[in-house]
């Protein structure tokens, strides 16, 4: 059934660092091969050497930028993916009961085996976290790696999502937001960690970090130690004397 | 959002034929035999070819059973069971009304309540979508139910009655598209979307892939606005005003209906187009639009 | 794991029977360990030169799915987007399958697949008689070449001078001025001290070789909230996330460091004592006026620059272990005084041509902001400085208890090296860098063996042509002086590329950009046979792309082709193909042998010398081979000495057994790792011939840390010169003393005077005598001089996506998604003045021509820029993409624009569109000026037609999983 659960034991989602991500789309082609091999049916490309190529990818890295008046523009890169919300209008709309959420650890996920594809949580979703995939005709959308986070198979450095682990720059940061004292938590709190549209209700678990204050250096110049250059060569005289 | 043929087609098809219903349920007209089989084939036809096309955007039409299962929780799902029960009911109503005579008065008020249930159904799943302001006001629904009422009377042949809905349907529209146009406009900036507003006025610069993608074919659509006020002019004169002039005007006659029942088909399936194009979906923010 | 209302909807899921039962997520069984792939393979990336280990995940003996290597020193497990790609590239439909012969004419793409016994025996046919009449007639280039000791071996050992990889069109300058300040530069040679340091500034970077680790090293900073700051026309990338945006006017950067540096001397914000110690800041220089000796350095009877003590104020040996050198003293001989370097130094920046202000308006940045940022470098530099508990002795045997840091650090690429000032920029930023005693110490910038390495201990060039035989030495080096030129008797160009001539003396990385204009113009000479590897030189590594394309196709009056035969390399489907005669396709990096050598451009760190290897980690499943086992091959067929035994039979099977068994010297290959038959042997060793397995074995890599005593200071450690003699980077200890002054700059210069033999051609004296300045100095980019400012007054720049590797990353289905066009990005002011909207597209004119090219907005740039990505726009047909692909219609490169020559300046002559000193093409020089295009075209222009697909096109849809 896709009411969602009164509560989540956990809260498993991303912290996204504004102010790190240099937009690389490391983490957008992690993803891509990750659950192209993993997860239901492989993500698809259509007219992929074509005149109009189009594929599903479960996230995207945007860039937007950002001007205030008098101030020098700022550039910001934002990847996104699903937020797997708290109160995910994605998982209540849809009628097969294909979508739905974790109640052990808050994951919103798609039942591959009974999606019709109608494509109606993409149409409830604010983030335009879900693709409809064109060859399987299933809606994709992030599945958080449930199939890496969880994986005995795997190391367990590596039971992280696969963008979490490929970040060159650290950006991504992968854990439990519902325990106020896990490292996630804690850096949201540190950073002013924020929801993305938090008007609609949805209850976003992934936050992201803003970044941080731009252009402010303001170190008072130096003062010069001569007023003329023979003044200079004496002064060079005394230091080196002080060595 | 994309205005998909299939949902065109579905919400105007589907619309009509359970506005049809409604009607019939009524016992209006008040027929029996030949003409009742041909009024229930209508409505049937109708709504079946309007619920079909529903299924044609499905990408996985194979487990499509399934979409009757979560009626506690979708309307998506709820206005699939409704429309089965409504057209099962029917069926229980047209066969004794056609070939046996019955009244069935009782079961067709029921049946006409299960259709109105079944246009809100339909409504809902576009009202409830939060994404998308304009469609998320009350007026939706109104909307959707004087239009299956409206053009549901004009099928009926209850022309002076449809006359008044479609004018009731003119003014709905006309307020829809005020209401609309504050809610759209509310929707925020790009720059609250990503939550940078406080760094200035933000615009997109990349929107990560230049190859197109799912969620921008399908919400990122929009259409010119010069281009949607001309179209909801002859939108709202074609599905609204005109045929309820004639409706309303001339003296009643199969030619005028006939008349105002094509004028108004043609008026709904722009009005539906452009309440698809022009539906600004939140995620459009994302992307500058 | 305890789950809500379990028991509860259980039951009622009996009740309502399975149709519930299923679609109820409490009872969906996911798998949620699935196994992850059947094998790991551990290899390097080459998805760029970045290197990065990869763990490749194979199922059913298939590539599944690839990750980075957690172990591996470069990438710590991290991967970009590109290397995250790599599968696609693998399966790309462009891949070549078999050699081919072009059946059609040069640039049709009309080809004949043939045995690799035909193909060897094409291109032997070629080579053999010109290596037994004139091997210069052969001109081997190689571009993104990660074997290049091992392609310039078989170079040498054919005999052609004319040999180069693609170092001199794109980052010389930076490698040069590195080398001959302070014996190594950034990227490869060095990195900052990402742990320690506490101010980063970054000057001209949009990604860089050094992918991975610059990522790795700016997600340290932010963690540890150091501020960074960016200095590029452009605030994109690296620069989006910096602290503060520096949006210097291109060209103009060396103007800007330099009023640094004023401010710094000016406040008396330099290290004294470092410099004393470790530059030669103290040496005397000649000021004898007219002496041909002027502004070299004294030096005393053994030939050893001299220094004024400042215990016994007499001239001494500037390395004599008692000697501190003191640098405000004069040496007055016959009534002249001469001074010392820094005295030099100071009186030409302390000059008020350096002030703030005086440079504010033309580099675009306020006073106000480089006086706070030359403030906050000193703050941080001597202020914050760091010091380690670690006891160090110098090479001169002195021992310290502590190792001082000075936590500023600084990195730099093609943004202020791809200039016609481009060297003297970067040898500016080195002067900077070293005042502020900010170089091999802690928080500063590190160098990773083998550099540090001064100019002097690289080989000079060499063009001794006899036929028959191997060259008299290495083709590149670091000249010292005019004798080290390449010129014959006649002050002739020996190389094709005309590098280490007058016009470039510095040339260390050759010129390959200007090869196929010579070889066309036969000037100084016509070649018979032009064999590349790797370098898309038809399309977007040329300059004038369709100037380039006619020369490939150019016929002489008997319609032979004016380069008779090109012989080329390539693993796809690739715009240059078409131009080639003869086609060696290579296999792609998980199915061959690859060698990232100690010889070459390892992957070392600053605290650890490394190497690694590629293997086939599959098979290929076609009628390709690795480029280098062709070669080997090739060598092996044309008798080439080191190819051959003494019996003429080949030496090397394949290229994995020239790693492993052949020797550079005695006990030093190209693999460092456990070498020795005990496979004990660290850089030094005889073959060991399970040395590949125990890389293999490994990851792929081998790494070997520097002891704690040795990893900083290492041009003046004794610990680390002798570990560097230990491993076989060097044969004995090389300590020496950093250049702010270059001494055989200053040789160049005095040649131009008239001073010498060897004498320039008198219309390049003025311009050496300008250039070759020993101390930094700034001059406007040469176009900035030739073309009007005013009636082009906007500069255009290229970047390259983080997720595109030049041209291969359009194959890749997915990367050709993310950036399958390009727009050019235009400044507000820009934007607003023509009245520009999405969709619309400008005319964008340049001295040399013009293209017609779709636009977009961008307001976090310097106001006279536009850009855009570099190498996105692709050749009808090429790459196995449909013809109508956006790549190739809406797509485009500057490349047009720009030329390899300066526009005419009336003098009759030709000017290079290079760097004066090292020839590095000036790629960001360009100047445009914009027009809106209107009506707007159908496709980008200039649109070329299409070449035919040697390959046919890939699939409609890509749906693989395994
Ligand atoms: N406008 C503009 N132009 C520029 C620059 C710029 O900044 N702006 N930058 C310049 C610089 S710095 C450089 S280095 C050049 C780079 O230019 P190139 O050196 O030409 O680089 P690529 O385009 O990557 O071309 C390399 C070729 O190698 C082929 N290749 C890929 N993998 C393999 C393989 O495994 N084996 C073989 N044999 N071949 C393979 C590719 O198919 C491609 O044809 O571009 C220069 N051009
Ligand atoms: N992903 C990816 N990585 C690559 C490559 C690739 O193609 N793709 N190519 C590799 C190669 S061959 C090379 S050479 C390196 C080059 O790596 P980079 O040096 O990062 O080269 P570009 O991308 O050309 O970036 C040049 C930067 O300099 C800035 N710039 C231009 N003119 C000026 C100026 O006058 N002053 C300042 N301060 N900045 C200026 C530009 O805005 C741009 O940001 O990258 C290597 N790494
Ligand atoms: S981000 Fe979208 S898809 Fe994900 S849970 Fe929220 S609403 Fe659903
Ligand atoms: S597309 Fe699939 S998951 Fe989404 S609402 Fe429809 S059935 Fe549910
Ligand atoms: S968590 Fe996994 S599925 Fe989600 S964006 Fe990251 S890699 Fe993709
Ligand atoms: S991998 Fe990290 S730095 Fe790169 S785009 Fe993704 S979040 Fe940003
Ligand atoms: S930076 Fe990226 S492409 Fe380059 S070697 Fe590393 S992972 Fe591969
Ligand atoms: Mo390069």
């Amino acid at each position: 059934m896709t009411a969602l659960p009164d509560k989540t034991d956990k809260k498993l989602g991303l912290v996204i660092d504004l102010d790190t991500c240099v937009g690389c789309h490391g983490c957008v082609t992690a993803c891509k091969g990750w659950n192209t091999q993993h997860y239901g049916a492989p993500l698809s490309d259509t007219d992929p050497y074509g005149a109009d190529p189009g594929g599903t990818f479960l996230n995207r890295v945007f860039s937007y930028e950002a001007q205030a008046e008098g101030r020098p523009a700022q550039t910001i890169h934002m990847p996104r993916s699903c937020l797997h919300c708290d109160d995910a209008p994605c998982v209540t709309v849809c009628p097969t009961g294909a979508s739905y959420k974790r109640a052990e650890d808050g994951i919103v996920l798609v039942n591959e085996d009974r999606c019709i594809g109608c494509g109606l949580c993409a149409w409830a979703c604010p983030y335009g976290a879900r693709e409809l995939d064109r060859e399987a005709g299933i809606m994709k959308k992030c599945t958080l790696c449930v199939d890496r986070i969880y994986n005995e198979n795997l190391p367990e450095e590596d039971r992280v999502p696969a963008c979490v682990r490929t970040c060159p720059a650290g950006a991504r940061h992968f854990g439990d937001l519902g325990d106020p004292d896990s490292d996630v938590s804690k850096l949201v709190a540190k950073r002013g960690g924020y929801d993305l549209m938090p008007d609609l209700g949805t209850k976003p678990v992934n936050k992201y970090l803003p970044p941080r204050p731009k252009d402010t250096l303001d170190t008072a110049p130096l003062t010069a130690v001569a007023d003329e250059p023979k003044g200079f060569l004496g002064w060079l005289d005394k230091a080196l004397e002080k060595l | 959002m994309h205005p998909a043929p299939s949902v065109i087609i579905f919400t105007t098809l589907s619309g009509l034929g359970f506005g049809l219903f409604f009607w019939l349920g009524l016992g209006v007209p008040d027929v029996q035999g030949g003409s009742a089989f041909a009024f229930f084939f209508i409505a049937y036809v109708l709504s079946c070819a309007g619920l079909l096309a529903s299924t044609f955007h499905l990408g996985n039409k194979k487990n499509a059973i399934y979409a009757l299962s979560q009626w506690r929780t979708s309307w998506l799902s709820r206005e699939g069971v409704a429309a089965i029960v409504t057209l099962f009911l029917f069926a229980l109503i047209a066969v004794p009304r056609i070939f046996l005579g019955a009244e069935m008065v009782i079961s067709g008020v029921i049946g006409s309540v299960l259709a109105l249930i079944t246009v809100v159904t339909t409504s809902m799943i576009y009202t409830q979508l939060k994404t998308i302001p304009r469609w998320n006001q009350p007026l939706t629904p109104v909307l959707f139910l004087l239009h299956a009422l409206g053009g549901g009377a004009l099928l009926a042949g209850e022309v002076k009655i449809a006359g008044w809905l479609l004018l009731a349907l003119t003014l709905a529209l006309f307020a829809a598209w005020r209401v609309g146009d504050r809610r759209a406009l509310a929707r925020g900036t790009t720059g609250d979307a990503t939550g940078l507003a406080h760094l200035g006025a933000v615009r997109m610069l990349e929107s990560g892939h230049t190859a197109r993608n799912y969620v921008v074919d399908e919400m990122v659509y929009r259409v010119g606005r010069k281009h949607a006020e001309k179209l909801r002019w002859i939108a709202l004169a074609l599905a609204g005003a005109l045929p309820a002039a004639i409706l309303l005007l001339t003296p009643p006659g199969h030619i005028t209906a006939f008349v105002a029942l094509a004028l108004h088909l043609l008026g709904v399936v722009i009005g539906r187009w452009l309440f698809f194009a022009e539906a600004e979906h939140v995620v459009g923010l994302y992307h500058g639009a | 794991m305890p789950r809500h209302r379990d028991k509860l909807s259980c039951k009622t899921n009996q009740r309502n029977g399975a149709f519930t039962e299923m679609t109820k997520p409490e009872h969906l069984r996911i798998e949620t360990s699935p196994p992850v792939s059947d094998e790991i393979r551990k290899t390097t990336c080459y998805m760029c030169a970045c290197r990065c280990g990869i763990n490749v995940h194979m199922k059913d003996g298939q590539v599944a799915y690839i990750e980075g290597n957690r172990d591996h020193p470069v990438n710590n497990g991290v991967l970009c987007g590109k290397g995250s790609a790599g599968i696609m590239q693998h399966y790309a439909p462009s891949r070549l399958r078999a050699p081919l012969k072009r059946v059609g004419p040069r640039g049709s793409g009309e080809f004949e697949e043939i045995s690799w016994d035909e193909a060897l025996e094409i291109a032997a046919g070629w080579l053999a008689p010109l290596r037994q009449t004139d091997p210069s007639r052969m001109a081997f280039f190689t571009g993104r070449d990660q074997s290049q000791s091992f392609t310039s071996w078989f170079a040498q050992a054919y005999g052609t001078p004319n040999y180069a990889a693609h170092g001199g069109f794109c980052s010389v300058n930076m490698a040069a001025a590195g080398i001959y300040t302070m014996g190594g530069a950034f990227w490869e040679f060095g990195q900052p001290d990402w742990d320690r340091t506490k101010l980063f500034m970054l000057f001209g970077v949009a990604e860089d070789h050094d992918s991975n680790p610059i990522k790795i090293g700016l997600g340290k900073l932010k963690e540890r909230g150091v501020r960074v700051i960016g200095v590029n026309p452009i605030r994109s990338g690296y620069n989006a996330i910096a602290d503060e945006w520096v949006g210097i006017t291109p060209g103009t950067d060396g103007l800007f460091i330099l009023a640094l540096v004023h401010e710094l001397l000016r406040a008396g914000k330099v290290d004294l004592g470092y410099l004393s110690r470790y530059t030669n800041a103290g040496f005397i220089v000649n000021e004898e006026p007219n002496s041909p000796e002027k502004g070299l350095f004294l030096r005393g009877e053994n030939g050893k620059p001299q220094v004024i003590c400042r215990a016994t104020g007499q001239l001494a040996d500037y390395d004599r272990p008692d000697v501190m050198p003191n640098l405000a003293a004069s040496y007055h001989d016959a009534g002249q005084a001469h001074r010392t370097v820094f005295q030099l130094l100071a009186e030409r920046y302390l000059s008020d041509d350096y002030a703030p202000d005086r440079v504010a308006e033309r580099t675009g940045i306020s006073a106000d902001r480089i006086k706070s940022i030359a403030a906050e470098l000193a703050r941080v530099a001597f202020e914050e400085e760091i010091v380690l508990d670690q006891p160090w002795t110098d090479w001169k045997g002195q021992t310290h208890d502590k190792m001082i840091g000075r936590p500023v650090s600084f990195h730099a690429m093609r943004g202020i090296s791809a200039h016609s000032n481009g060297f003297q920029t970067c040898r500016a930023l080195h002067l900077l860098q070293i005042l502020l005693g900010s170089v091999e110490v802690p928080g500063g910038f590190r160098f990773k063996p083998p550099y540090p390495k001064p100019p002097e201990a690289h080989p000079k060039p060499h063009a001794g042509v006899t036929p028959g035989q191997p060259l008299d030495g290495p083709h590149l080096g670091y000249p010292m002086g005019p004798e080290h030129l390449l010129l014959d008797g006649d002050g002739r160009p020996k190389r094709i590329d005309k590098a280490f001539t007058w016009e470039n003396p510095m040339s260390a990385h050759g010129l390959m950009h200007m090869v196929i204009s010579n070889a066309h113009a036969g000037d100084p000479y016509k070649i018979d046979t032009l064999f590349m590897y790797m370098a898309n030189m038809a399309w977007n590594s040329s300059m004038n792309s369709s100037e380039v394309i006619r020369m490939l196709t150019d016929t002489d009056d008997a319609g032979d082709y004016v380069i008779p035969h090109i012989i080329y390399s390539d693993a796809y489907s690739s715009e240059m193909v078409a131009y080639a005669d003869l086609i060696l396709p290579d296999t792609t990096y998980l199915e061959r042998h690859d060698c990232i050598s100690l010889l070459d451009r390892p992957i070392c760190e600053a605290d650890a010398a490394a190497d690694a290897i590629r293997w086939p980690v599959v098979e290929p499943d076609r009628d390709v081979r690795g480029f280098q086992t062709v070669l080997i091959q090739l060598g092996a067929k044309l008798g080439l000495p080191g190819f051959v035994t003494d019996d003429g039979s080949p030496k090397f099977r394949d290229y994995a057994d020239y790693m492993v068994n052949h020797e550079r010297r005695p006990g030093v290959g190209p693999l460092a790792g456990w070498r020795g038959t005990d496979g004990e042997g660290r850089g030094r060793g005889e073959p060991n011939p399970s040395q590949i397995d125990r890389y293999i074995e490994n990851g792929g890599f081998w790494i070997d840390h520097i002891p704690d005593e040795a990893r900083f200071y290492k041009p003046w450690n004794k610990a680390y010169q002798e570990w560097a003699v230990d491993r076989g980077i060097f044969d004995a200890e090389a300590p020496y003393v950093f250049n702010l002054y270059v001494e055989p700059m200053r040789k160049f210069q005095l040649a131009a005077e008239g001073h010498g033999d060897i004498q320039p051609p008198d219309h390049l004296r003025a311009r050496i005598a300008e250039t070759m300045d020993p101390l930094p100095i700034w001059y406007p980019p040469f176009e900035d001089q030739s073309v009007d400012p005013d009636e082009y007054p906007i500069h255009a720049l290229t970047q390259r996506p983080m997720h595109m590797y030049h041209s291969w990353g359009s194959q890749n289905a997915w990367l050709r998604q993310i950036t399958g066009k390009n727009a050019l990005y235009l400044p507000t002011d820009i934007w607003i003045e023509h009245g520009f909207k999405d969709g619309d597209f400008a005319t964008v004119t340049s001295a040399h021509g013009s293209i017609t090219v779709p636009v977009a907005h961008h307001a976090a740039l310097n106001p006279q820029t536009v850009w855009t990505w570099n190498a996105i726009g692709k050749r009808k047909g090429a790459w196995a993409l449909d013809k109508d692909a956006p790549e190739a219609t809406e797509g485009f490169l500057l490349n047009h624009l720009i030329h390899e020559l300066l526009p005419p300046k009336g003098d009759g002559l030709r000017w290079a569109n290079s760097d004066p000193v090292t020839g590095q093409a000036a790629w960001f020089d360009l100047r445009v000026k914009i027009e809106k295009a209107e009506p707007k075209p159908a496709e980008s222009q200039p649109a070329h037609p299409p070449i035919a697909s040697p390959v046919g096109q890939g699939p409609n849809v890509v749906a693989r999983k395994i």
